[in-house]
């Protein structure tokens, strides 16, 4: 959180020496607060003021990066409650549990389905991000996490109550930055223990956020930085609750103790579930949660529901300006034009994808916006759709020279036609709802 | 160590809406349900009350949707006739109401007549007891001559009529102060389309307290987070205190989700994502989840695997 000049002022000797090149202390606190001086640019700041103005600079939530160098995954540094604030960072990361029942040979095959659940989806790649170990229990906890270690190709979380089977465990994997999890009030010794020798993150669980704060200060003190805090509790109302209030601590009050990203570990048995309560996590504050299933069925939706709410409300969502094909679409097939706003495109895609008649659509850059808001911004015009069709080339695609726009550009057509090829041009439907039965009942090659 | 006191102080509260009418108050529902009231954020009753839970309506429609046959049959064969598809929806899938949908009127599709829907009105008003959510098919000029003969055919069961828009409230108010109906005030995707509409209720002289908004609703990775903000910005500036935005809002989850490819489209198409028959369902419950979190009172849901996923978070989200 970002110290006002005042409180900057506070910090300096309050001489006005002038040995920082400024008149007085105060200008020079107001420059360092803009952010154009460092604090050390005042030769005479005591070590104590440094200190403390690095504490006060430094972010409200910890970034917190799990994993070996070239593959971490990173997670936290949030800065708002809602993402109509500014916007949500990093987002929510999903680990897949292997439990310590399984057998050797299991548990491989489950690492292996983790390293194979990779999706694409609108141009950008999801899949689980972290591999969830569970060390209690397992016969050889350090043979455990080497073997699917070495088989990993996500960083892994090493989860477990007992801090003799943990330190086995970490220190088999050390070099790879696993999160050890599975820190509370009964073990906190023993994993400060083992996060501050081995240098690993730590994952810290607490019967209430009182106690979790007091366990984080207490991991703190021994030079512990990297912390996620952990819930699990089978109660998804006090879970949220919890995940809230932490978050609004660290966010509005700059409250240190829980200035971390949260890990929510999910208990239940049922799969439908607990796909449903990994997504209410996955939309309220949760930066991990550890599920057990790894059904394509289940983690995409999941996925999805992060895929959302973590985009950029600022930026206008696009889809690349160039000529999509739907459904195989042949020389006879329908061409239509749309806008590169992606929920536009994607409207169309779909719609037109449900009225099973293959289609050409091509896609004018409109800097992400829908064909009202490029019309009226002046982001799209006949001659620019004229020009796209060129470019685009999509009169090598198809026999005839039919043109659908859409209907709320009607008065495109006669310009279209006038000054390209496309002598046909057929005003389509004002909304996509309206594709199918449109294609189906008046579109003929 | 003590936390800090972040609570946030709240000025006010979104509108409480009654829907439906026993037979004291005029109607022939078993019971009504109420929605909204609440004075915090969704689930955050650490800093306000939530007098009612977020509830459940069951879609039905006069005609059988353009969906996938493994949605259409995880809900039965019921599905072929509005009035068994709500039985069963209220019966075996525990649904809080019904919202019924005219599809089959749109002039683009089967074109059915306003009485034929308020035939199928009348039928479900007496097959359920549940109280009744009435859509048009959405086409304004249509919908004018539709939702008049379906509110006709409701007259004093205080039913929730969609939905009023900019170019049709007129005549959506007239009925509903005629019929004695709540309204859904809609505004695709845009908050301040939102807030327009509801003044134009307003000064059309309809209570907004007796008003839900509808957003429009995204299915889910098709402008989902577009409408979830929306959801949250609403809840927020209504607890603000701004009456114009103080409204419950409806999802039409069912209605968005299986018209988008990962939950329709099976795995010849989408090779690796799974048996549609299981990604279908969670796609709509999963998308229901998030808006409930954002700040949804009601969600209208189809598949009964979606429905009883979903409101087992409820429950445990009401404790």
């Amino acid at each position: 959180m970002a110290l006002t000049g005042m409180q900057i002022y506070k910090l300096l000797p309050k001489t006005n020496c002038k040995d920082c090149g400024l008149p007085t202390c105060m200008a020079f606190a107001m420059q360092v607060a803009a952010k154009q001086k460092a604090l050390t640019d005042c030769p005479h700041v005591s070590e104590e003021s440094k200190e403390e103005l690095s504490e006060a600079s430094s972010p409200p939530m910890r970034l917190v990066k799990i994993g070996p160098e070239g593959k971490q995954f990173e997670i936290g540094q949030e800065t708002v409650m809602f993402r109509h604030e500014e916007k949500f960072h990093r987002p929510c990361g999903i680990a897949v549990r292997i439990p310590s029942s399984l057998s050797d040979e299991e548990a491989l095959a489950k690492s292996e389905k983790i390293n194979k659940s990779v999706f694409e989806r609108v141009g950008q790649t999801l899949k689980v991000q972290l591999c969830a170990v569970e060390i209690d229990g397992a016969a050889d906890p350090a043979g455990r996490a080497k073997l699917v270690a070495e088989k990993s190709e996500v960083p892994l979380i090493l989860m477990g109550k007992n801090a003799d089977a943990m330190k086995k465990a970490a220190e088999a994997i050390k070099d790879l930055r696993p999160l050890v999890g599975g820190a509370d009030a009964s073990n906190i010794d023993g994993f400060i223990d083992i996060a501050a020798s081995l240098k690993l993150p730590v994952a810290i669980s607490g019967k209430n956020l009182e106690e979790l704060a007091d366990l984080t200060s207490k991991a703190k003190e021994k030079g512990i930085e990297d912390i996620i805090l952990s819930f699990n509790t089978e109660n998804l109302g006090d879970t949220l609750r919890w995940l809230t209030l932490a978050r609004r601590a660290a966010l509005r009050k700059n409250f240190r103790a829980l200035g971390y990203p949260a890990l929510v570990e999910v208990t239940t048995k049922d799969a439908e579930e607990e796909t449903v309560v990994a997504s209410a996590y996955a939309a309220k504050y949760a930066g991990i949660v550890i599920i057990d299933n790894v059904e394509p069925w289940e983690l995409l939706p999941i996925m999805v529901v992060v895929q959302n709410v973590y985009t950029d409300p600022q930026v206008p969502n696009t889809v690349e300006a160039k000529l999509y094909e739907v459904g195989n679409p042949d020389e006879n097939s329908p061409v239509m034009f749309t806008t590169n706003f992606s929920l536009t495109y994607f409207s169309v895609e779909s719609e037109v994808e449900r009225s099973k008649v293959p289609a050409y659509i091509c896609v004018v850059e409109t800097e992400g916006l829908g064909v009202l808001n490029a019309y009226a911004g002046d982001k799209i015009s006949a001659e620019k759709v004229v020009k796209t069709l060129n470019e685009q080339k999509v009169a090598e695609k198809v026999k005839h020279r039919k043109l659908i726009i859409p209907g709320l550009l009607p008065i495109f057509r006669a310009e279209i036609e006038d000054t390209s090829d496309w002598k046909e041009v057929i005003i389509g439907p004002e909304t996509a709802r309206e594709i199918p039965a449109f294609l189906t009942n008046n579109w003929k090659s | 160590m003590e936390i800090p006191d972040v609570k946030e102080k709240w000025t006010s509260k979104i509108n409480e809406v009654t829907i439906g009418a026993t037979k004291e108050q005029g109607g022939t529902r078993a019971k009504t349900v109420t929605v909204g009231g609440a004075s915090t954020l969704p689930f955050m009753n650490f800093e306000g009350d939530i007098p009612n839970r977020p509830v459940i309506a069951g879609f039905v429609s006069d005609v059988v949707p353009e969906w996938p046959d493994v949605i259409k049959n995880a809900i039965g064969k019921e599905i072929s006739s509005p009035v068994e598809w709500a039985q069963k929806n209220v019966k075996d899938f525990g649904v809080d109401l019904i919202s019924l949908k005219m599809i089959g009127a749109d002039p683009s599709g089967e074109n059915r007549q306003p009485a034929e829907c308020a035939k199928v009105v009348e039928d479900i008003l007496k097959a359920v007891d549940v109280p009744l959510i009435l859509w048009g098919c959405g086409d304004d000029e249509k919908d004018n001559h539709v939702l008049p003969e379906c509110s006709q055919a409701a007259k004093g069961e205080n039913c929730l009529i969609g939905s009023a828009k900019e170019g049709n409230y007129m005549t959506v108010v007239a009925i509903c102060k005629a019929d004695k109906h709540k309204i859904i005030s809609e505004a695709p995707v845009d908050i301040n389309l939102a807030k327009q509409v509801n003044i134009l209720l307003q000064d059309a002289g309809y209570d907004l307290k007796d008003v839900v908004m509808f957003q429009t609703t995204a299915a889910l990775g098709y402008g989902y987070d577009y409408v979830h903000t929306i959801i949250e910005r609403c809840r927020t500036v209504g607890l603000k205190g701004d009456n114009l935005m103080a409204s419950p809002q409806i999802c039409d989850v069912a209605g968005e989700t299986y018209r988008v490819k990962e939950a329709v489209a099976d795995e010849d198409i989408l090779p690796g994502w799974g048996k549609l028959e299981r990604r279908g369902p969670m796609w709509e419950a999963a998308c229901a989840e998030g808006y409930l979190q954002a700040g949804a009172d009601i969600l209208v849901m189809a598949h009964p695997n979606a429905i009883s996923a979903v409101k087992k978070t409820l429950d445990k989200l009401m404790q």
